[in-house]
C-alpha cells in the first residue's frame, strides 16, 4: 500500500526507472510499453492517464483549486485544466491529414505504369488479330445482320432505312 | 463557454425520420421514371412495330438475301 502510494507521488514515468516492490517476492522491472499509455482516439474518449503527468506549480495550485468549486475557475483555468488531461481536443484529432494528395498521386503514377505495361504487351506479346476485324469482312458481316434483321425494334436494324439502303439519319 | 448540453441520446432515430421518408420517396420516384421513361415507350415501341409487320414480305427479303440454311432462294 504505502510502496504504491509513494510511486504515485513520483510519477507514473518515472516508475520506468525506479523498481516496484511487490510484497516480499523480490522486484519486478516494469517497462514502459507495459503501463496504461495516453493516446488520443475517437472510440476511447477518456484515457486511463492524464497527459500532463508531471505537473508544474501553477498546474499544481490548479488542480488543488479544481477540488473546489467549479464555478470559481476561469473560462482560461478550464482550458488549461481540459490541457492538462488531454493533448488534443476532438476537433483537433478528428481534422484530416493531406494524405490523399499523396494517394491519388500514387494511383495515377500506377494506373499510368501498367498503361506502359499493356501498350508494350499489345505491341510485343499478343499475336495479330484475326481475319473478323478486317474492314471488308465487318461490311459483309454487318450486311448479314441487316438482313437477317438483329433487333428490329430498338435496336442494331431499327436505325437501318430498309427503303433508302442507308441508315437512319 | 456555457453551451448547450449536446444530444444524446435518440441519434438514430433522429436520423432515421429524417432519411426514411426521403429515401422512400427517391425511391419510387425512380421506380415511376423507369416505368414512365423506359418500360412504357418499350413496350409501345413493340406493339407498334407488329402492327405493321407483314411476315410473309419479311420472310421473302430474308430468303432473297440468302440467310436461310433450310430454305433456297427464289428463282432457284
Amino acid at each position: 500500500m504505502l510502496a504504491t502510494r509513494a510511486l504515485s507521488l513520483v510519477g507514473k514515468r518515472a516508475i520506468s526507472t525506479s523498481i516496484c516492490v511487490r510484497g516480499e517476492h523480490g522486484v519486478a522491472k516494469v517497462d514502459d510499453y507495459a503501463l496504461p499509455a495516453y493516446f488520443d482516439r475517437r472510440e476511447n474518449p477518456l484515457p486511463d492517464v492524464r497527459f500532463v503527468t508531471e505537473l508544474s506549480a501553477v498546474q499544481k495550485s490548479l488542480k488543488e483549486k479544481e477540488k473546489g468549486s467549479w464555478a470559481t475557475l476561469s473560462n482560461e483555468e478550464k482550458i488549461a485544466l481540459y490541457r492538462i488531461s488531454f493533448k488534443q481536443s476532438f476537433a483537433e484529432m478528428n481534422e484530416g491529414t493531406k494524405e490523399w494528395k499523396s494517394v491519388i498521386a500514387g494511383m495515377f503514377f500506377f494506373i499510368g505504369m501498367t498503361g506502359l505495361v499493356v501498350l508494350w504487351q499489345r505491341k510485343f506479346v499478343y499475336g495479330p488479330v484475326p481475319p473478323t476485324f478486317e474492314s471488308e469482312w465487318k461490311e459483309k458481316e454487318v450486311q448479314r445482320m441487316l438482313d437477317m434483321g438483329i433487333n428490329p425494334v430498338e435496336g442494331f436494324s431499327a436505325k437501318w432505312d430498309y427503303e433508302n439502303k442507308e441508315w437512319k439519319k | 463557454m456555457s453551451l448547450a448540453k449536446p444530444a444524446m441520446r435518440g441519434l438514430l432515430g433522429k436520423r432515421l425520420r429524417f432519411h426514411l421518408p426521403i429515401a422512400f420517396a427517391l425511391s419510387l420516384v425512380a421506380a415511376a421514371a423507369f416505368k414512365y421513361g423506359v418500360t412504357g415507350p418499350r413496350k409501345q415501341a413493340y406493339a407498334d412495330f407488329y402492327k405493321q409487320y407483314d411476315t410473309t414480305k419479311e420472310f421473302n427479303n430474308m430468303r432473297d438475301a440468302g440467310v436461310f440454311e433450310s430454305v433456297r432462294t427464289t428463282g432457284e
